[in-house]
């Protein structure tokens, strides 16, 4: 075997076909190849980025769970207050009235005292009057003795 | 050789064309093609080791260069596989990623300059042991590499024919398949035909596989061969030059499409095997 032009020749057009394969091939599978990288880092980062929200949603939901607690007890505690209030209200208003109709009741019952009082004063009157008719066997002068009597009545 | 190109070329392809052989017995069978076994071998190695490499560094997060032009090539693969080969891929795949990337480095060996090897003996022994020594380093312009690699194909088809459908089964469609009868008599009768046309179309597989990439490599050294003709003279070197680059430019194309090719028939084969008539 000679070693001649023709290896010189088959190593020039070998650097050329090398030149030619990183000029226009490489690059092409390169581009595929960094497209196929962008493609799962893009995808690795989408799902982390889920990740991340699905947290914040999570923390949000429990914020919000808390706070609807928190106000629930709230109201709780108001409607507490306002049936506490209520009731006391009521006993006040109640106690009140007791005191109240007590009042009438007594008032009442000293001017039905008064009134049956009268009433006996003035019976006691007319039966002393007939009583004494009775005794002296004649008419009493009512009027004349009225001041008597009555004095006789005040004094029951 | 320059002052006589014609005698001068047909003397260099004829000494190209020559295996480096090792006797192993008197006859003609009872050879080895030392250099067709070494470089594929190599180049086997080479494929495993990238990608054996490759993967056990593999992460699931953003892949490196490396890692992201491996799984491209083993994705494109796959993707082949699942769309002819519908059922188990978990040996297919691998199976048909081997030929594939192999293949592709065997064909590839067909890019380097021809002469390469004589100038690194001539470098290393001098240009008389270089002149005795012969070494072609594009195993599949062998023979015996493609017919070698489509046999294990066959073999591996034949196993998946009887994996799918048992010995039994397979044995009998072999005698009923392709043509059909409902009586037992026609059935008989019919069986010789049967037998013989599935042994013809289970030979022909490994043969037109062989055959298909052992003749477009084949052609494509030999066009590289009488290319270097034109280096003969200074008046054609240029020529030569520009001649040798655009037939290396275009045998990028023959090389993936030939390994393709190999790749997709084997995965064809396998899935025909495993189709119950």
């Amino acid at each position: 075997m000679n070693i001649n032009l023709t290896f010189l020749g088959q190593m020039v057009s070998f650097a050329i076909l090398v030149w030619f394969t990183t000029k226009f091939i490489w690059p092409q599978l390169n581009a595929a190849i960094e497209e196929r990288q962008k493609k799962v880092a893009e995808g690795l980062a989408a799902a982390e980025r889920a990740h991340a929200e699905l947290k914040d949603a999570d923390a949000k939901v429990a914020v919000e769970i808390k706070q609807a607690r928190q106000q629930a007890a709230e109201i709780i505690e108001k409607a507490q207050q306002q049936a506490n209030q209520i009731v006391d209200k009521a006993r006040v208003d109640a106690v009140a009235e007791a005191a109240r109709l007590k009042v009438a009741a007594a008032d009442e019952i000293v001017s039905m005292q008064q009134r049956a009082r009268e009433e006996l004063r003035g019976w006691v009157g007319r039966l002393a009057v007939q009583g004494a008719e009775k005794i002296v066997q004649r008419e009493v002068d009512a009027s004349a003795h009225k001041a008597m009597l009555d004095q006789l009545a005040a004094e029951i | 050789m320059a002052s006589e190109p014609q005698g001068g070329l047909t003397e260099y392809i004829t000494h190209h064309l020559h295996h480096n052989v090792v006797s192993l017995g008197d006859s003609s069978f009872m050879k080895l093609h030392l250099d067709s076994l070494v470089v594929s071998f190599v180049l086997g190695v080479l494929f495993c080791l990238w990608f054996w490499l490759k993967a056990r560094k593999a992460t699931s997060g953003v892949p490196s260069k490396g890692q992201a032009l491996v799984e491209l090539i083993v994705e494109f693969v796959d993707t082949q596989v699942k769309d002819t080969f519908h059922g188990d891929r978990r040996t297919v795949t691998p199976l048909a990623l081997s030929i594939f990337m192999w293949v592709v480095f065997l064909n590839s060996m067909d890019l380097l300059p021809l002469d390469a090897p004589s100038w690194g003996v001539k470098a290393v022994a001098g240009a008389e042991t270089a002149h005795h020594t012969f070494f072609r380093w594009v195993p599949t312009a062998d023979i015996n590499t493609t017919m070698g690699l489509a046999l294990a194909v066959f073999f591996i088809v034949l196993g998946h024919g009887m994996k799918a459908k048992g010995a039994l089964g397979f044995g009998k469609e072999l005698m009923t398949a392709p043509f059909h009868a409902d009586n037992l008599v026609v059935k008989i009768i019919l069986v010789p035909f049967n037998f013989v046309l599935n042994v013809v179309e289970y030979l022909s597989k490994p043969v037109s596989l062989a055959m298909r990439l052992f003749g477009n490599m084949y052609g494509g050294e030999l066009v590289f061969m009488l290319i270097a003709g034109l280096f003969a003279s200074w008046l054609s070197f240029l020529p030569g030059v520009l001649f040798n680059t655009a037939w290396a430019i275009f045998h990028i194309l023959i090389i993936l499409l030939q390994a393709f090719i190999f790749m997709m028939l084997t995965i064809v084969y396998i899935a025909t095997a495993r189709e119950h008539h």
